[in-house]
């Protein structure tokens, strides 16, 4: 998983006198899911563009396999070992078996094998007795299938995945996504999947990287990117909800006290952190590693932070809830569903909220 | 009224009959209209595919000349055509004036501008994502061509339905360059002209029943191929 099947440098990519993307370096490494996330315009499908040779950079230069891809754009023996799949299933007119027996005919592979890769595939994604359905006739969720099974069915060496599964509902949204990790693992495909959801992010890759304004802020596995974010605006992106401006004022065996800034009245919380003293930092709390429990201090257990304050909103987000609290600054948890009632939250209550010190990421 | 009754009556039992008259004028404009629409599927289609399918400069001039081509007067055509064909013309010693071919000729300047620009219309409605994703898949340009029309075939067959059409009913071109001579040049548009003015009232009126079942016939065969649903 460490050699790099496609690599770019320098990478600029202008329209209009403004910069869309500007990347010193990047790299797909062969066998891994590496997902691409980032906010709607942040140049996610115009990398997608470069790195599947659609799109010719103005300046900079792409490799394949360590050798140099002329002009940003390769031949067709290089363009035929890439493959992709978009938001929507564009199939074409005609059967499934049509559908997905397209890249290979374009390949001239034997007819006897087409017929039988086809089967093979329509079999692994569970639609093979939509063999002779007409492609028009089918429902979102196999229309997807189908597609996802034409981009693969050809054993492409990257597949390129823009927003896939978008446009589908969440159960069916949910399946695929568990197949689609599945097949591409079974297979042994390197894949780029490009994804403006957190969620889908965290559960396909083996590695994540995060662009905005056309730049790669920060790559690395999910639990680094979710748990350790390299920016503010990383974090917020990847779901931390509070992101707070700190001073360091003390610091003892790793551990430091950390003065939120513009707290009303000052308030501190302990951090592991090896920050110096006097230094200002970005303090970032994920909203699931915070509780908030209406009983006095010294009932939360191991929490080395304890904040009292009162409820300020209560928002219902299906099973789980998000409570803002104001303990001098503003804070928010997310609590289930369950304990919401049981807790009988709502803004007003005194509550005291709790979070581990190692829960608290410091962006130095 | 019983003019038109008679004309009617008369022209039934020709038609009944196998006029051999009637079935000569018929298989000559077969003959020129379905070789024009033919010549102008085949420089065409690929043309409109071409224009909707890549960005060049130059694209949008030549895609206003198509449109110029789709409203061109017939007249102009026959007169471009005959002035060409003409003995003081450029390609005069070619000896085509008054022949089916020169008919053809200027059948396929009507009807090719109508294919381009048809073409290019439902190449263009395609989602372009589409296209990205057949070339994503290995297509090279070629093979991109023909899924392309495969994909687009609702529109190509309306192309063709457009170019036919506007060749079939088409009279005052074929009349300057083909001389509507008996046997020879005569097709229904101009022989449905002759005949009328020289009161043959039952043969025009055969003929023109005739036109319309031809262009009935034709429309229904691309109608019933568009519909399709594979």
């Amino acid at each position: 998983m460490d050699s790099a099947l496609v690599t770019i440098n320098d990478i600029l990519v202008e329209r209009a006198g403004r910069i869309i993307l500007n990347i010193p370096s990047f790299d797909v490494r062969e066998g891994e899911t590496l997902a691409l996330v980032g906010q709607t315009g942040a140049g996610k499908s115009t990398l997608l563009s470069v790195l599947g040779f659609a799109l010719k950079p103005d300046k900079g230069s792409i490799f394949w396999r360590g050798a140099a891809v002329g002009n940003g754009r390769p031949g067709s023996d290089v363009r035929r070992r890439i493959s992709m799949a978009f938001q929507s299933p564009l199939l074409f007119r005609g059967t499934v078996q049509d559908n997905v027996a397209y890249g290979l005919k374009l390949r001239r592979i034997p007819a006897a094998d087409v017929n039988r890769k086809v089967t093979a595939m329509l079999d692994m994604f569970g639609i093979g007795n939509l063999a002779t359905a007409n492609a028009a006739s089918l429902s979102g969720g196999e229309a997807h299938r189908v597609s996802l099974a034409r981009a693969v069915v050809f054993d492409p060496e990257l597949l390129l995945l823009d927003e896939p599964m978008a446009s589908l509902d969440p159960g069916t949204k949910d399946n695929l996504m568990k197949e689609v990790t599945k097949i591409v693992k079974e297979l042994g495909l390197t894949c780029l999947y490009v994804t403006h959801s957190r969620e889908e992010a965290y559960a396909v890759a083996d590695r994540l990287a995060v662009i905005d304004t056309g730049k790669i802020v920060q790559s690395g596995s999910a639990e680094d990117v979710f748990y350790r974010p390299a920016t503010a605006s990383v974090a917020a992106f990847v779901g931390t909800e509070n992101i707070l401006p700190a001073a360091v004022v003390d610091t003892e065996g790793g551990l430091a006290q950390l003065r939120i800034i513009g707290a009303a009245p000052e308030t501190s919380i302990e951090a592991v952190t090896d920050a110096a003293v006097g230094a200002t930092v970005t303090a970032c709390i994920r909203p699931e590693e915070v509780s908030v429990d209406p009983a006095e201090p010294g009932a939360t257990g191991s929490r080395r932070n304890h904040l009292t304050g009162r409820v300020t909103d209560v928002t219902v987000l299906g099973p789980t809830a998000r409570i803002a609290v104001d303990c001098g600054f503003p804070l928010t948890a997310l609590i289930t569903r369950r304990s919401l009632g049981e807790l009988a939250l709502a803004p007003g209550t005194p509550v005291t909220a709790g979070f581990k010190a190692t829960a608290v990421h410091v962006i130095q | 009224m019983s003019v038109i009754w008679d004309g009617i009556v008369q022209a039934v039992k020709m038609i009944v009959g196998f006029n051999t008259d009637l079935i000569v004028i018929l298989l000559t404009s077969l003959k020129v209209t379905g070789t024009a629409t033919l010549i102008a599927m085949v420089l065409g289609l690929p043309l409109g595919a071409w224009l909707g399918l890549t960005e060049f400069r130059g694209r949008k001039f030549l895609v206003v000349l198509t449109n110029t081509g789709m409203a061109l007067p017939p007249v102009v055509v026959g007169l471009f055509v005959f002035l060409m064909l003409s003995r003081y013309g450029p390609f005069g010693g070619l000896d085509l004036l008054y022949s089916t071919r020169a008919m053809i000729i200027a059948e396929v300047i009507i009807a090719t501008p109508m294919v381009i620009g048809v073409t290019l219309a439902a190449v263009q409605a395609l989602d372009p994502k589409l296209i990205a994703q057949i070339v994503s898949l290995g297509a090279t340009r070629l093979q991109l061509f023909f899924k392309v029309v495969k994909e687009a075939r609702l529109g190509l067959l309306a192309a063709v339905a457009a170019g036919f059409g506007a060749i079939i009913s088409e009279v005052g071109a074929v009349l300057m360059v083909g001389g509507n001579i008996k046997g020879q040049t005569q097709v229904l548009t101009t022989a449905i002209v002759q005949e009328t003015r020289q009161g043959h009232t039952a043969i025009a009126i055969a003929l023109s029943i005739i036109l319309l079942a031809l262009a009935f016939l034709v429309n229904w065969i691309i109608t019933v191929t568009q519909q399709k649903k594979v």
